[in-house]
């Protein structure tokens, strides 16, 4: 289980280091957005309470069903400042050690015997990949989306999520490792379908979110998402290359 | 012959034991993912709000 452990070493050590990187970043970037639509949000809400008062049980404001759940039965949530930035700073070193694995578990794949080591910048280069199949690829169709802006139903767009990040990381291994005419022609199929389907979205979408900042938030999301993969390739890949140098599993023959 | 054989065996075995030691942690990886960020349980959505946010994952 040696390679095991220096992958898990590498994406411990990588995920603190993002997490908490990133965590500073989005204090300037997303989270202040966010809090505004907030503002947005909850003054919706105490419209739709009253709404609801009027008509109990009835099917109105479905499309804020949605968002209003998250928030119902009065279910544990941090309080506003220091406690939620904790949680989210936990939350964000949880995804990059999450991340890192699967970045760590390629590298493993990758190295070792007569493949060698594999190098910083081709640690970048796997990076920018996770970057592409993990946030272009879902974001084209289901863009960041502000609190108090309704969406489908969450389920659909989770489905929908994983199916169109599963199809790019599975179109772009065809693409570069096949090296085939027709295993390309595939792999940009594959990269297209999803979007062919279409993600889901509700017909008519009515929130009192400024467009100017769904569109900020948009623009912060993409650009914070792309440093955290660009970092997170070249750490992963620094630190598996450390905890995997006396590694036997990986000894040259 | 024998000598040989003896030296390329356990190296045969850590290949194989390499991609599935691989393949481990990225179940692994992947649980952890899904659970800060695809939970729909209460609880863990509102602690991750803000990063289930930020990285564009389906939220509310």
């Amino acid at each position: 289980m040696n390679t095991f452990r220096a992958i898990v070493f590498s994406s411990v050590v990588a995920g603190f280091v993002v997490g908490a990187i990133v965590t500073v970043i989005q204090q300037f970037g997303t989270v202040p957005i966010i809090l505004k639509a907030e503002v947005f949000e909850k003054a919706a809400e105490h419209h739709d309470h009253g709404a609801a008062a009027a008509a109990p049980g009835g099917a109105a404001a479905h499309s804020h069903a949605e968002h209003q759940h998250e928030h119902a039965a009065g279910a544990w949530g941090p309080q506003d400042g220091l406690e939620r930035n904790a949680y989210t700073a936990a939350a964000n070193v949880l995804t990059a050690i999450g991340f890192s694995l699967l970045l760590a578990a390629i590298f493993a794949m990758r190295s070792g015997n007569a493949a060698g080591r594999v190098s910083w910048h081709e640690g970048l280069t796997w990076g920018l990949a996770g970057f592409a199949v993990f946030t272009l690829a879902p974001g084209l169709g289901l863009p960041p989306e502000l609190p108090g802006v309704p969406a489908a139903p969450l389920l659909s767009r989770q489905i929908w999520w994983v199916l169109a990040a599963a199809a790019t990381a599975g179109g772009l291994s065809l693409i570069f490792f096949r090296r085939s005419v027709p295993a390309s022609i595939a792999g940009l199929l594959l990269i297209v379908l999803p979007h062919i389907v279409g993600a889901p979205e509700l017909e008519h979408i009515e929130t009192n979110v400024p467009a100017s900042l769904s569109h900020q938030f948009v623009v912060a999301v993409t650009l914070t998402s792309l440093i955290f993969w660009f970092i997170l390739g070249g750490v992963t890949s620094v630190a598996f290359a450390h905890f995997d140098r006396a590694n036997p599993d990986a000894a040259p023959t | 012959m024998a000598h040989s054989q003896t030296t390329h065996l356990p190296v045969a075995a850590g290949q194989v034991s390499r991609l599935t030691q691989a393949l481990m942690a990225m179940t692994l990886g992947l649980f952890i993912v899904g659970f800060v960020g695809f939970s729909h349980i209460d609880v863990v959505h509102n602690a991750a709000h803000d990063v289930r946010h930020s990285n564009a994952f389906p939220c509310h």
